[in-house]
């Protein structure tokens, strides 16, 4: 839902004047004001009678939101959804000041390409766990639930399921030498190590849990995923916001990108973790975990 | 079946035909394992035949390269003896493969269903061999052995905590091909809580372990089958070498099973339920049964051989085999635990999950749109799909700017103090709660010292009452109620606690003649219970 739904639903006579000429600094102000509470994502509309009351503003008049839409663009602001469910939802436009780069997200990421793919593949992945099917990623008022450690065991699974694919098919996916950038994806993930021991008790930044759960907390700071336990690695739901950033802006992206490589993904619309067909004969060797059909 | 001798031959092999001086001994961080020198094979080949005959095909190369890839298995232990001179110290006397092979056979042992071995653990169980070695060091040498061996099995230091090996291979275009093959031996899995701890990978367990790339059941039943016969003849050294390689399968059975219910656990529209799961665990269920009842008669029969052996050694080697075997027992009841956990819960996320009304309208699939084609790629293409998403999916950061007048106030001031104990705690508010009782102690310990009876001179509960009456009007409803739970006393507690008298009461038809009171007129008494006799039952019985 975006605020141009909201602006059709309401009736034309509520609004003072159309125009925002009508507008005056003082209006301009709180403009910029609520476009300053959307930059804080963690902040709950329902927590603050301000925010609330400047949403309130935005649905009932129009030239407000036409003037808090112009102050988020002029800043670099694309906004997703403003409601109270989600507040201000705004999210950086490329080349922002409030984009976030991989080389300030990570260290290592800056030069290794590997490191680079995993913590990129750790966003894609906690998303796709937090939204397993399509139907979960179109409904607002799905939460979804996500650990750190369930995380990489979905990746790892997946992965495993690949190595045993290329097994069956006799492939040596041993990658060749000197050539980092041409081997399978899946086995930079699979042969990083899932775990490991530090002096100081706290996880390894390395290992895959580590990445995963360095995803998991960059995104609660975003104000995308609420901690919830620290069972299993660290516990998480998500929150409206982080399905309107997957479902208007990431997955589209990617999947611009992957369509640019001459991928096509074939989709009906329905999940792709489904039981297989009765006809499909299938022996589930004890090994193989998961039967991913897609 | 002596997958333990396979292995031996293995290294003893690769020792004589593969240079292992061509290891290079780095720091370390990274185990390289140069297969024999292409240079050096190639011209062999060629030497042979001529140069007229094309380079072997592929199919030719495929074992060859498993081949190799097993060696390369092998290496890191190797790789341990080499690099020991490097160490700081006079370590020669350490056979540090042999401490490696053990250490990794520790761990395939302790893994547990849920979790691995835990680090300390092993190198504790491994202090006695790695002291046997060099009894004259000292223990904190013996102790920086057994931490440095494992330490580089796990190969702490390297971002994959992983070894890479090098070999070469003729593609289906006749063109050499250098691949680096990336393994692991012993990895670091998140326990519960956060912990790190150990398994051995199936590389590990597959080359050094031994070969067990077999169909689990069938090799199971193997091993069994051969055990009983072993154990029958009273071959129990061979007896012991079987019975341990069960317990490899075992583990190994339970490791599969394992990694099959955490992905049931993880998505449930991914798993067939109707048909393949359930007849999965079924299997497994019915295997558990099956070798529970076959352990418990191997053990029966060890314990026959330990118990009417003669020689010291055979006594010995029984014992160990019925910890062997009772430690198969332990595994196989955990896993069948799990078996039940995992209907409930498959059935509870389909409540969550499949239940749900339909959504209005189509999004994103992001595994089978997004991750699931992605994995495949080449890193570098991937990459750019995982950069896309990660550039749109994270959201915003609003950039810090700094005034310098804060800056310089910010490192003036002078750090704030931490309360060392934290804030104070408020004294608690205690409100006695009001005793409640019917009698109080001082009555329960007069109506005590009145059913102190002696054994020979029973009393009627009547002249009891009368005897309270005196005393306190309250009392005779305690003797009534003692009297009454006397006639049905409590002998089997008195038995196992040991009494030395026991209160009862018997009702001989007299009725009681009482104003408060009605019902009959019982005998109360104290019976004498043989204490002595009751231990020496219990303990016989135990």
């Amino acid at each position: 839902m975006t605020e141009y739904d909201i602006d059709e639903m309401t009736p034309p006579d509520a609004a003072p004047a159309p125009a925002a000429p009508g507008m005056t600094p003082a209006d301009a102000a709180d403009a910029a004001r609520l476009v300053a509470f959307g930059l804080q994502p963690k902040l709950l509309p329902a927590r603050d009678v301000e925010y609330a009351e400047l949403l309130r503003r935005h649905r009932d008049e129009p030239a407000f939101a036409r003037l808090t839409d112009a102050v988020a663009a002029g800043l670099g602001l694309i906004v997703l959804e403003v409601s109270t469910r989600a507040g201000m939802a705004v999210t950086a436009a490329e080349d922002s000041v409030f984009a976030v780069r991989m080389g300030d997200y990570a260290r290592r990421a800056a030069t290794d390409s590997a490191d680079r793919f995993l913590h990129g593949l750790a966003h894609l992945a906690v998303a796709a766990l937090a939204f397993p099917r399509p139907e979960d990623l179109a409904d607002d008022g799905y939460i979804g639930r996500v650990t750190v450690n369930g995380v990489d065991a979905f990746v790892r699974q997946a992965c495993h399921r690949l190595e045993e694919r290329a097994e069956e098919q006799g492939e040596n996916t041993d990658p060749t030498t000197g050539a980092p950038g041409l081997e399978s994806a899946w086995r930079v993930y699979a042969r990083r190590s899932a775990t490991g021991a530090t002096k100081d008790a706290r996880r390894l930044a390395g290992s895959t849990t580590g990445i995963v759960g360095k995803a998991a907390a960059f995104l609660v700071d975003s104000g995308f995923l609420q901690r919830t336990g620290d069972e299993s690695g660290g516990t998480y739901r998500t929150t409206a916001r982080y399905q309107l950033q997957v479902r208007d802006m990431a997955a589209s992206a990617a999947m611009a990108e992957l369509l640019e490589l001459g991928v096509v993904p074939v989709s009906d619309g329905g999940a792709t973790l489904l039981p297989p067909d009765e006809s499909d004969d299938l022996d589930l060797v004890a090994d193989a975990g998961l039967p991913f059909h897609s | 079946m002596y997958t333990r001798a396979r292995a031996g031959d293995l290294v003893r092999h690769s020792g004589i035909s593969v240079p292992f001086r061509t290891l290079s001994v780095r720091p370390p961080t990274l185990c390289d394992v140069t297969s024999p020198p292409p240079g050096a094979a190639a011209p062999q080949l060629n030497t042979a035949d001529g140069a007229a005959r094309p380079a072997p095909g592929p199919a030719a190369d495929e074992g060859l390269a498993r081949r190799l890839r097993a060696l390369a298995c092998t290496a890191p232990l190797h790789d341990l003896d080499a690099r020991k001179a490097n160490l700081a110290g006079e370590y020669g006397v350490y056979a540090m493969a042999e401490v490696a092979l053990a250490a990794i056979d520790l761990v395939t042992l302790h893994m547990d269903f849920d979790t691995g071995a835990d680090h300390e653990q092993i190198v504790a169980r491994l202090l006695p061999r790695v002291a046997a070695q060099a009894p004259g060091r000292p223990a904190p040498e013996h102790d920086r052995v057994a931490r440095w061996v494992l330490e580089n099995l796990i190969n702490v230091g390297s971002v994959d905590r992983g070894f890479r090996a090098v070999y070469g291979t003729f593609g289906p275009d006749g063109v050499y091909v250098r691949r680096d093959y990336d393994f692991k031996l012993i990895e670091e899995v998140p326990g519960p809580g956060g912990s790190v701890y150990l398994r051995t990978t199936d590389e590990a367990v597959n080359v050094l372990v031994g070969a067990l790339d077999t169909d689990v059941t069938s090799a199971q039943i193997a091993a069994e089958v051969k055990l009983e016969v072993l154990i029958s003849r009273g071959r129990l050294a061979d007896a012991q070498l079987a019975a341990e390689q069960a317990r490899y399968r075992t583990v190994q059975y339970s490791e599969t099973l394992r990694r099959t219910l955490d992905a049931t656990r993880r998505n449930v529209r991914a798993v067939d339920w109707l048909s393949t799961v359930p007849e999965l665990i079924s299997e497994a269920l019915d295997h558990v049964a099956d070798r529970y009842r076959h352990e418990n008669a191997i053990l029966t029969n060890i314990r026959k051989a330990r118990d009417e052996a003669e020689s010291a050694e055979h006594k010995r080697r029984a014992a160990e085999l019925v910890d062997i075997v009772k430690d198969c027992i332990r595994r196989h009841t955990q896993l069948q635990s799990r078996l039940l956990e995992a209907g409930p819960l498959f059935r509870a996320e389909q409540d969550r999950q499949a239940f749900a009304p339909p959504a209005p309208r189509s999004g994103y699939d992001l595994y089978g749109q997004l991750l699931a084609p992605v994995l495949p790629l080449p890193v570098e293409r991937a990459g750019r799909v995982t950069d896309a998403f990660f550039a749109r999916g994270t959201g915003l950061r609003t950039p810090t700017s700094v005034r310098m007048a804060d800056l310089v106030e910010m490192l003036l001031t002078p750090p704030v103090e931490r309360e060392h104990l934290g804030a104070e705690m408020p004294e608690p508010d205690l409100i006695a709660t009001p005793d409640d009782s019917r009698f109080s102690e001082e009555q329960l310990a007069v109506a005590m010292e009145l059913l102190e009876l002696p054994a020979d001179a029973p009393r009627r509960l009547s002249g009891l009452l009368a005897d309270a009456r005196r005393r306190d009007p309250d009392l005779p409803y305690l003797i009534a109620l003692l009297a009454v739970h006397a006639a049905s006393p409590p002998v089997g507690t008195a038995y196992r606690q040991g009494e030395q008298r026991l209160l009862f009461a018997v009702d001989d038809g007299t009725e009681l003649d009482d104003h408060e009171f009605g019902g009959a007129d019982l005998i109360v008494g104290t019976a004498l219970l043989d204490a002595a006799g009751m231990a020496a039952d219990r303990a016989e019985v135990a």
